[in-house]
């Protein structure tokens, strides 16, 4: 039941990009069709996951015994740019057509601060490892959606007139902020 | 282009947040107050100034190839800097900026900055062009934490200059859009008519 608490909550209560504004560049970046959006949020899914893992371990085991904590920022990012790279390798090798098809999104997750910032949300949170797995695939099923039901909205948006001054990226800003609105509706359902 | 071309650049012509749409995560998750922001772009600042520095001064050691995740250790390294100095210093800023000070790590501006511009220029010069980029970043951030906190709060760097209360709305999230949507169009019809 907690670990159902905690995904519901991850995914609609504290959205990761409407209420907590990580990974923010993605959303407006290659949110403006559903098909790319969907194929961006599985790659983030699966790094979101296995990063979260591996630096809790990282955390737990190397940097709190040898009391280095300071070196959480750099050590992370190492990592997740790393895992970043082996994924691209193993689906280079394993299956063509998704990495095609993932194309210039799969190095960019590196810099996509919901990445990094879920490994620290959860460090933050002093989750166990089990909690800590649960809530980063709650994260980044949040991600998915929003990303996914954002997209669809942009999509019909391209078909209306848009005035000038508004195009482009203000628009799609706009845009957002009636989304986050109505994610705001969700307050309350868990309690944190 | 002259040094002081290089240092103003960044507050309208290049204007990281109005311009360059980058840094849009710190952008729009602290700035629930003026000073907010402010203490976000200072510590942004003063990450790309000491980066661009640094990086301007061993781009030409590191091998091509490993030059990216080179770049992001050393950013990562003044980051560690900022966020402990801040920490020791600044305690109640640290604490409301939370997980954004050591997000700065994968801030784009900060990346792309050193990619685009201290790679290629002298150290000096890329130290300018960070303070300049920086001073953009920090007035954007200060501005939109001025407007949401002005509406949301009914006040503007913890002054109230009117009775009542504003709209709270434009303190949570929703209004982070919404704010930064607007105040683009803003910026968008300020230019058209400044260069027709």
């Amino acid at each position: 039941m907690e670990y159902i608490l905690l995904i519901v909550g991850a995914i609609f209560v504290n959205n990761i990009l409407l209420s907590q504004f990580l990974g923010i560049c993605p959303f407006l970046g290659v949110s403006s069709k559903v098909d790319t959006s969907l194929g961006m949020s599985g790659a983030v899914m699966f790094v979101i996951t296995i990063a979260t893992m591996i630096t809790y371990l990282l955390n737990y085991y190397l940097l709190v015994p040898l009391n280095i904590e300071f070196m959480q920022t750099i050590s992370f990012i190492l990592v997740i740019a790393a895992l970043v790279q082996m994924v691209e390798i193993i689906l280079k090798k394993i299956s063509p057509a998704l990495y095609q098809a993932l194309g210039i999104f799969l190095p960019l997750i590196t810099t996509n601060c919901a990445v990094l910032g879920a490994a620290f949300l959860t460090i933050q949170k002093n989750y166990s490892f089990l909690g800590s797995i649960t809530y980063a695939v709650g994260i980044s099923l949040g991600f998915g959606l929003a990303m996914v039901v954002f997209a669809g909205i942009r999509e019909q948006l391209d078909l209306g007139k848009t005035p000038v001054a508004f195009k482009g990226v203000p628009i799609a800003l706009v845009t957002a902020g009636i989304l986050a609105m109505a994610f705001m509706g969700f307050a309350g359902v868990v309690k944190m | 282009m002259s040094k002081l071309g290089i240092l103003t650049k960044g507050i309208f012509k290049e204007n990281p947040i109005f311009v360059l749409v980058l840094g849009m995560c710190p952008t729009l998750a602290t700035t629930t107050s003026a000073i907010n922001g402010m203490g976000m772009g200072a510590a942004t600042m003063f990450v790309l100034m000491l980066s661009n520095l640094f990086i301007s001064l061993v781009a030409g050691i590191i091998p091509d190839k490993v030059r990216i995740p080179a770049y992001i250790v050393v950013i990562a390294a003044f980051v560690t800097m900022v966020d402990l100095s801040m920490a020791a210093y600044v305690p109640d800023l640290h604490k409301s900026l939370g997980v954004f000070i050591p997000l700065i790590v994968v801030n784009c501006i900060v990346l792309g900055r050193a990619e685009a511009f201290a790679a290629k220029n002298k150290p000096f010069d890329s130290m300018l062009d960070g303070i300049g980029i920086g001073l953009g970043f920090t007035l954007g951030l200060t501005l939109l934490g001025a407007v949401r906190e002005l509406l949301g709060n009914n006040s503007i760097f913890g002054i109230k200059p009117l009775e009542g209360d504003g709209m709270l709305i434009f303190v949570l999230a929703p209004g982070a859009f919404l704010a930064l949507g607007y105040l683009m169009v803003l910026f968008n019809k300020l230019k058209k008519r400044t260069s027709s």
